[in-house]
């Protein structure tokens, strides 16, 4: 198969702290990124997707398409906000980056049909937090398995 | 084992469909669609797969995947209009997708050697936009 992916960028603060925990389990646990008032970063998420080649237009997926998709449902929710007060899914769930991936794959797994004319399948999404900290999420191909069995899984943290 | 080996190549293109008119080459494929053409810094990563040679402890010599890169890839394609001057884009749309297969079609036949084989071309069309064909990915 042959696989497009298009480079987004996002800037969002995030705090992670967990409730239940005191505040000395959460600096264990947390360190730097328990600061009570946040921190933020630069975040590129990569949207991968996968296919064949259209025959008449050459390509895998009309990028405007997946650029839309990505600024409606993506960029517009986290572009510039406190992921911890700004974004509803976050309301009780910990902001960490395969947190956010999770929450992007399936915001974008959810709309994609609505956005995306050709027969491409999200394929993959990747966000570098740091220069130094990269998350994958990989999902599955429908063929052969149950919708139950397509949850996305955070495959790899790249330190 | 994978071993990954890049070339750059600077080239300009056009992306319309023949039989379509001007608003819809537009839609499908915005700016790209100029008629008068547009260039980028392409960026192509070669992944080669095997075992390293008991003997040399390369899966294939680096040299060598230069040579067959310079040769098919950026000889051919650098400074060029690959619409005008490099087949099969007087047929085929220059998009990011066929000029990867493209490559993939040129390098394949190359590379392949008892314990070396293809694995991926990654083609960078900006740096925002990529795209990877791996064994399996057809033809155009």
């Amino acid at each position: 198969m042959t696989s497009v992916t298009r480079r987004y960028h996002f800037s969002a603060s995030h705090r992670l702290h967990l409730r239940d925990l005191s505040e000395a389990e959460n600096e264990q646990l947390y360190g730097k990124c328990n600061n009570p008032y946040g921190h933020g970063h630069d975040y590129v998420l990569d949207v991968t997707a996968q296919g064949t080649v259209d025959p008449v237009t050459g390509q895998v997926v009309t990028r405007h398409e997946l650029d839309r998709l990505v600024r409606e449902q993506i960029l517009n929710v986290f572009e510039h906000r406190n992921i911890n007060l700004d974004v509803q899914q976050f309301e009780n769930s910990v902001p960490t980056t395969e947190n956010i991936a999770l929450v992007i794959a399936d915001l974008l797994r959810e709309q994609w049909s609505a956005y995306v004319s050709s027969p491409a399948r999200l394929s993959r999404i990747h966000i570098q937090e740091t220069d130094r900290n990269g998350f994958e999420v990989l999902i599955p191909s429908a063929q052969g398995e149950s919708e139950e069995s397509r949850e996305p899984e955070v495959v790899g943290v790249h330190g | 084992m994978f071993i990954t080996r890049k070339a750059e190549f600077s080239a300009s293109h056009i992306c319309r469909v023949p039989s379509l008119n001007d608003a819809e080459n537009q839609k499908l494929f915005g700016p790209g669609a100029n008629p008068n053409g547009h260039g980028h810094n392409y960026i192509v990563e070669v992944t080669v797969e095997g075992d390293p040679d008991p003997r040399t402890g390369m899966v294939m010599d680096l040299k060598d995947l230069k040579q067959i890169l310079e040769e098919e890839v950026v000889t051919p394609m650098d400074h060029r209009f690959l619409n005008y001057e490099v087949p099969p884009f007087d047929r085929v749309i220059p998009t990011a997708e066929n000029v990867a297969a493209e490559i993939w079609r040129r390098l394949d036949p190359r590379i392949g050697r008892p314990g070396a084989k293809l694995a991926k071309v990654r083609l960078f069309e900006t740096a925002d936009l990529y795209v990877d064909v791996t064994r399996g990915s057809g033809s155009l």
